[in-house]
């Protein structure tokens, strides 16, 4: 046989990124020492830019002292009451939004009319309904919640496959089996993709309402040291937010990979 | 349990899809219905399986189906309509869960249907990872679960390719002959209905109205590929179905 003839240029590849875990590291401590090598060369003012290794050091004084755990731990209760709130009501909603036409003619402006709001701008409305202490700040980050989920939920129902709610009533199943064995699981990637949002934002609405009369708090470390000036606490607070950022959507992951492997 | 068609007629807004249309479909026989694109074939099974309601005439169940018989009316789908969470046993549990039937009789029931449909070595499985055919045996298993009176197939095969076809068939006749069931069976596939079929039931192009309904005495067990005699009824059917398919087409071009 002729083999003078030139192989097909393959072009298939793309489009299906993998996760390998060690780029992120890289990128991260890349940037880290080239921000640690210009404060220590001086080509980036320490005006402008705390030097990571300071950052660390005031780390772990608060690490040594005990105050990260005094100022993480009401964070992380507000953030984890106020998000399950603000995600499991905007979950029923949005799936009662998705299933039912008078739900849905009726919610759907009033939850477009809601999204735009800057929360935090309401975060005085909610100290007069729910008082200065733990109420208003649930209440801020279970609302900021909300909103992103319901839209998330109520788009992902949308996008389960009709045939398979036919086929179940086929079958005779009850409405309440439908929702649960083939709406929610369908929904269910819609869901988890929305819920990485929803929950960010908790993060962000987590400072907000520690800026407003709290005492200890991640929020009320980070303003405190803002008002001082005092970079290297202040990126300390921020670093932490990142870090639970990165946990928040560690989990979301695993439940992802847990719930979803039957994705092709 | 049989069911009767009565003068069934149907249009959506201004748009007649069937007229008229009345016919009975007695105990132990396949029905097959053939008739050119778009001439409310798939309307007409989802009103037999209560799915859609016609505006004119009604669907009759005559006598009562058997007490053993979970879900009379049961569908099996083109696509299959398998969740994709749910593995192979999973999916056939679902529709069991539902009647109260859970645990050992469940596992029986399971297992007594997969070993029906050869596929006892995949109960595990996702259905990502079977192929098309294996996919459409699920679902025939799934339907066989519910012990119907009546299964209402829309081209269940249509998806698969010819070889796999053709083992399905066989697997269908199989069934058949050992426990026969009632199937309305809609394919626009000719040489399917011949095989299959104890009645072929022609439609015209749209708005549908029986045409011709030819019956086949030839035992299902006998037909095989290839058949000399069947050929011909399936060439008398298409002869049917020409010029009627031809005027269809030409209507979905001018619109
Ligand atoms: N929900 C609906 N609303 C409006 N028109 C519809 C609807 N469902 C079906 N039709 C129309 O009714 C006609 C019959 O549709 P149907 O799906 O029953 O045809 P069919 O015989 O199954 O065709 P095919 O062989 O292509 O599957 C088609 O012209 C289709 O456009
Ligand atoms: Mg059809």
């Amino acid at each position: 046989m002729d083999d003078s003839g030139k192989s097909v240029a393959f072009r298939g590849g793309g489009f299906a990124p993998k996760s390998r875990r060690w780029v992120g590291v890289v990128v991260f401590v890349t940037l880290v020492l080239f921000i640690e090598l210009g404060t220590r060369a001086g080509w980036i003012s320490s005006l402008s830019l705390p030097r990571p290794s300071d950052v660390f050091e005031t780390f772990r004084q608060l690490y040594d002292s005990g105050l990260l755990f005094k100022h993480l731990g009401p964070s992380l209760s507000r953030l984890t009451v106020g998000a399950i709130i603000g995600a499991s009501v905007g979950i029923s909603v949005g799936i009662l939004i998705g299933l039912f036409s008078y739900v849905r003619s009726g919610l759907v402006p009033l939850v477009a009319a809601i999204f735009p709001i800057p929360k935090i701008a309401l975060l005085p409305l909610f100290v007069i309904w729910f008082g200065i202490g733990e109420g208003s700040k649930y209440a801020l980050i279970a609302f900021g919640t909300f909103t992103p989920t319901v839209v998330a939920t109520y788009g992902a129902v949308d996008n389960v496959d009709r045939t398979l709610i036919r086929m179940g009533q086929s079958f005779g199943l009850s409405w309440w089996s439908i929702v649960r064995k083939i709406v929610l699981p369908g929904a269910m990637p819609g869901i988890l993709s929305g819920l990485r949002i929803s929950l960010a934002i908790a993060i962000i609405l987590l400072v907000a309402a520690e800026m407003l009369g709290a005492e200890y708090g991640i929020g009320a470390y980070i303003l405190e040291a803002g008002s001082l000036y005092d970079l290297e606490r202040l990126f300390a607070g921020v670093v932490i937010l990142s870090l639970l950022g990165v946990l928040v959507s560690g989990i979301i992951g695993m439940a992802e990979r847990r719930l979803l492997g039957w994705r092709t | 349990m049989d069911i009767r068609l009565d003068g069934i007629g149907h249009s959506y807004d201004d748009f007649e899809v069937m007229r008229d249309i009345s016919l009975d479909i007695s105990s132990g026989q396949i029905v097959c219905i053939v008739g050119p694109s778009g001439c409310g074939k798939s309307t007409l099974l989802r009103f037999i399986g209560g799915l859609e309601r016609p505006r004119q005439g009604r669907v009759l169940q005559l006598g009562e189906p058997p007490k053993s018989c979970l879900n009379p009316l049961t569908y099996i789908f083109q696509d299959f309509a398998l969740l994709p969470w749910r593995s192979v046993s999973g999916n056939i549990s679902l529709v069991l869960e539902d009647h109260g039937i859970k645990g050992p009789v469940a596992k029986e029931i399971i297992a007594d249907v997969l070993a029906r449909t050869k596929l006892t070595d995949f109960a595990k499985a996702l259905p990502k990872q079977l192929s098309g055919g294996m996919k459409q045996r699920v679902a025939i298993a799934r339907a066989l679960a519910v012990n119907p009176a009546v299964m209402l197939m829309d081209e269940p095969l249509s998806a698969l390719d010819s070889q796999t076809r053709e083992l399905l068939m066989d697997d269908l006749i199989e069934l058949w002959t050992r426990r026969p069931f009632t199937a309305v069976y809609v394919t626009h596939n000719l040489a399917e209905a011949v095989r299959l079929g104890h009645r072929v039931v022609v439609l015209s192009r749209r708005p549908g109205q029986i045409r011709e309904v030819v019956n086949i005495d030839k035992p299902l067990a006998a037909r095989e590929f290839g058949d000399a005699d069947l050929e011909k009824t399936q060439k008398y059917l298409w002869q049917l179905m020409r010029d009627e398919a031809r005027a269809a087409d030409a209507e979905l071009l001018h619109g």
